[in-house]
């Protein structure tokens, strides 16, 4: 799963001529299609960027699994909580390997860690609503993943080498994460009056929150262009936006529900869907920190790292003993 | 975070530059001060995907020790049966060449063409 491009931040231009020789080697290799690599010279406007939107990327995960793991225990089934665990537990891996992918920038896990905790970092927005009915999990596997894949293809060509890497193993994962997402919808739609009727509630909440992952409007997207140069970023907000429509709208006839935009029409003339406005005070208020489950999400990643302390404590005093117990051996 | 010239010779010493490489020295974050991960040294992962290929580097994980290390690498890198072997190697136990010298370093090797078999002519009509 994956955090949209929100909160990209301020990212200062002043550095663009600190080391020209460097900078010139440094925009050959990103011109020439080349990566670079955690101990090339880099402005460091573009490690800080990086730094940003990969830890943003690597705590989506991680407070992604919340919301999906608020189902596990009552799955209806014993294989749809064996997909969902297994699920769940790969968020955790990929938010893992952003981590370490982040690291090769000079930054630390725990110093990210802290900074999601006091709420310095953002992650994706999506994960601040709330998931009231099983179909929700099969609506983020269609949709959030679905937009998330959308997001993540173009990320596996970064010109930063460690997060592109990442990324490649992220999507490969990921498609699983959709199929399932899009079996389960399609198993409710086709099921019970009452089983379709929970479906298509679930579509109908989720459809904006995800067409919002995102992020904000070209115009209103003032670093995108930035991260575009840097190749970073290699399509406009807008361009995966509508990307991502054109898909759904084929993918929900065949679950025979409907996406709830009275807009929606194909235009001929552009060969795209049209669709209507998004409701961007929504988005920011939940950027803000004013979305249904912000607080909640963020004091249970709390009480999860605090409540594991005493099992981290635990493996450094039993690692501490058993290299105790090797040197007196020896 | 820094790239000064301050904290770039200590961490040239380090890393392979693989997914997980991570520049130790000169990291300006905390560390060891509670029992947080990043107390926990760092292991460069490798895996071998399957009986005839070499290990390669996948990534890289912090744990307590080796023994940890070499759990959290099954967990985190072969869910899929993506490996058969995995090596974990202390981060700080690697030993790589510096991007700074990439010119002196690689270079001798440019003008060396015949070293290669397409510096060679060859009659035509010889099966080679």
């Amino acid at each position: 799963m994956y955090g949209a491009s929100v909160g990209e931040g301020d990212i200062g231009r002043g550095d663009l001529d600190e080391n020209p020789g460097e900078q010139g080697r440094f925009d050959a290799l990103v011109a020439s299609e080349s990566r670079i690599e955690p101990r090339d010279w880099m402005p460091e406007a573009y490690r800080k960027t990086l730094i940003r939107q990969i830890a943003q990327h690597a705590h989506s995960e991680v407070i992604g699994m919340q919301p999906e793991g608020n189902w596990i225990t009552r799955a209806p089934s014993l294989r749809r909580k064996a997909i969902l665990m297994a699920k769940v537990q790969d968020e955790a891996g990929h938010g893992l390997y952003l981590y370490s992918a982040a690291e090769t920038l000079g930054i630390s896990r725990d110093e990210m860690m802290d900074l999601l905790h006091q709420g310095k970092h953002k992650y994706s927005s999506i994960f601040n609503y709330p998931t009231l009915t099983w179909a929700d999990m099969g609506a983020i596997g269609w949709l959030v993943d679905g937009a998330a894949i959308v997001n993540q293809v173009p990320l596996c060509r970064c010109s930063y080498g460690p997060y592109a890497r990442a990324m490649i193993r992220v999507c490969k994962e990921e498609s699983f994460h959709q199929r399932q997402g899009y079996e389960n919808l399609y198993v409710l739609s086709h099921g019970t009056p009452l089983q379709k009727a929970m479906a298509q509630d679930a579509v109908n909440r989720w459809w904006w929150p995800s067409l919002m992952m995102f992020g904000p409007s070209d115009s209103d997207s003032p670093h995108s262009a930035q991260s575009m140069t840097w190749k970073i970023k290699r399509h406009s907000n807008d361009d995966l936006r509508q990307k991502f429509v054109d898909m759904c709208v084929n993918q929900v006839e065949v679950l025979e529900l409907t996406l709830p935009d009275p807009d929606l029409r194909w235009n001929t003339e552009r060969g795209h869907y049209d669709f209507g406005a998004i409701n961007w005070e929504e988005f920011h208020a939940v950027i803000r920190g004013d979305g249904p489950c912000n607080k909640e999400r963020l004091a249970h990643r709390v009480a999860a790292h605090e409540n594991g302390r005493w099992a981290r404590e635990a493996a450094a005093a039993y690692a501490a003993k058993q290299a105790a117990r090797k040197e007196t051996a020896a | 975070m820094s790239n000064d010239d301050a904290a770039a010779p200590a961490a040239a010493l380090q890393a392979a530059g693989g997914p997980g490489a991570v520049p130790v020295n000169g990291v300006p974050a905390a560390s060891g001060e509670d029992a947080g991960s990043d107390g926990w040294p760092l292991f460069e992962v490798f895996v071998r995907s399957r009986r005839g290929l070499s290990h390669n580097h996948v990534g890289s994980l912090h744990a307590a020790d080796a023994e940890m290390a070499l759990h959290s690498a099954r967990d985190v890198y072969t869910r899929r049966q993506e490996g058969v072997s995995i090596w974990v190697v202390p981060s700080t136990a690697l030993t790589a060449s510096s991007p700074d010298e990439k010119d002196a370093f690689f270079e001798p090797a440019a003008d060396k063409i015949y070293r290669h078999p397409t510096f060679y002519n060859v009659p035509g009509g010889v099966q080679m």
